[in-house]
């Protein structure tokens, strides 16, 4: 049972009680029952349908890497093909072109970043999922305190503390009088802000992206259903949700790309001192 | 958590749980791309570009060794041409100097062999000059005696006479077209 089919019912249990009008999706959508309950150490932990999903997309991306890159030849078959470009894609294009001479080691980590978020992203249109892991916080939290940790430890690394903190503070050729100004937006930016939008950027994307869908979808069943001369608004609705679909597919691939981009330009900035 | 809790929820606000999956899935992953995905790929990456490389680089010293190795003939074939050259120089001015050192012998020897033929000649003539001189005198004093009837015995002036007759045909020869004019009026 699909979340949106779901949400599908309680409109229609609405409905069916009285209730009058439609009833927009709220944000009970990313808080489905949990399958099952634990308690471990003093932690919560419920898995949900949501989390079902996004270990089946993790599985997948891994089966698939994993098929594409075994008995990898010189010569690829069309599945090591498809894997190749996409690591490439992420080796190429942003450990060695962003990140530059030294970026290379990083390759592998924007890599799992790249295949992981692509994969959950996925599930948001893939049926009977239809709803992206990344559009709970947690995912994308998690995966932007990764970045946030590593960028700042390749900082202290490859610069020395001293530096790499004085160059986040005080970044070279402001003058003097507009350090009262720089200095704190500078080290909120690099310490707070970057992690932060770039967990929100992925989340709300996601949640927004959900959200359309599931209004558009609901709305044309419900215009179905409405029993009036609002009828004839249903295919209107149901071409919105199709286009919306099509306008996710894109957000899933740009998302995980600006993830990936992003945190290699961190990682650059944290590679080589401020210019 | 049911759906009324969750519906005052901040979405900004994970449950700890949740991170703690996520992170866990995010882990398997990362830990399986970094382990066994990306250096598959990248094996496959080396391997290609040595493939690439390597045939280039093959091509390049095969091509290298070829021009080599045409230099080499080239150089060898110039030397050879101007050993040649050098040879035929050398035979041509030894066969030169062969030549005139014949040339030369030849001369020589036929001077020489002129030379003693005439040497001989003259020594011949002057012999048989000097016996027919002898021998025309006799004749001539015995024939004359014969003639005259009357011995000369006066041998001063028979050699007188002689001599005188001699002389004078001497004197003719000398007046004739030469030696070979004289032996053909002899005859």
């Amino acid at each position: 049972m699909t979340s949106s089919a779901s949400a599908l019912g309680s409109v229609l249990a609405a409905e069916g009680s009285g209730g009058d009008g439609f009833n927009a999706p709220t944000i009970a959508e990313f808080y489905p029952e949990p399958i099952a309950e634990f308690s471990l150490l003093g932690v919560d932990f419920a898995i949900t349908r949501i989390t079902i999903i996004s270990w089946i997309a993790t599985a997948a991306i891994l089966a698939f890497l994993v098929l594409a890159s075994r008995k990898a030849s010189i010569v690829p078959s069309r599945l090591q093909f498809l894997g190749e470009s996409g690591y490439s894609l992420v080796r190429d294009g942003m450990a060695r072109d962003v990140i530059g001479p030294k970026g290379l080691p990083f390759a592998p980590f924007l890599a799992s970043l790249f295949f992981f978020i692509l994969a959950n992203n996925a599930m948001s249109i893939i049926p009977f999922a239809q709803i992206s892991p990344m559009s709970k916080f947690a995912l994308p939290l998690v995966l932007a305190v990764l970045v946030w940790i590593l960028y700042n430890w390749v900082g202290i690394r490859e610069q020395g503390a001293g530096k790499y903190f004085k160059d986040a503070a005080i970044p070279p050729g402001v003058p003097i009088g507009a350090l009262i100004l720089v200095t704190p937006i500078e080290l909120l930016q690099v310490f707070v802000i970057r992690p932060f939008t770039l967990a929100v950027r992925l989340f709300a994307n996601m949640f927004a992206g959900h959200m359309l869908l599931v209004v558009f979808s609901l709305g044309t069943v419900y215009l179905l259903q409405v029993g009036n001369f609002s009828m004839i608004f249903s295919p209107f609705a149901f071409a919105m949700a199709l286009a919306m679909t099509f306008f996710e597919v894109l957000v899933i691939i740009l998302q995980a790309y600006v993830f990936t981009v992003l945190t290699a330009t961190y990682l650059n900035g944290a590679v080589e001192p401020a210019h | 958590m049911n759906i009324l809790a969750a519906e005052s929820a901040n979405p900004l606000l994970p449950p700890v749980g949740e991170i703690i999956v996520g992170l866990i899935t995010f882990a398997i992953l990362a830990f399986v791309v970094i382990k066994y995905v990306v250096p598959s790929f990248e094996k496959a990456f080396v391997a290609r570009r040595e493939a690439i490389e390597g045939g280039l680089e093959r091509a390049e010293a095969a091509q290298a060794e070829a021009k080599a190795a045409l230099e080499q003939y080239r150089a060898q074939l110039a030397e050879a041409r101007g050993e040649a050259a050098q040879i035929r120089d050398a035979a041509r001015a030894e066969g030169q100097q062969i030549l005139e050192e014949l040339r030369t012998q030849a001369q020589e020897e036929s001077a020489r062999i002129v030379a003693r033929g005439e040497e001989q000649l003259t020594a011949q003539r002057q012999q048989i000059v000097h016996e027919l001189r002898g021998q025309i005198g006799t004749l001539a004093v015995d024939l004359a005696g014969r003639v005259v009837g009357e011995s000369l015995a006066d041998d001063a002036r028979r050699s007188g006479t002689v001599d005188r007759f001699l002389a004078e045909l001497d004197g003719m020869a000398a007046s004739g077209d030469g030696r070979g004019a004289v032996a053909e009026s002899n005859r």
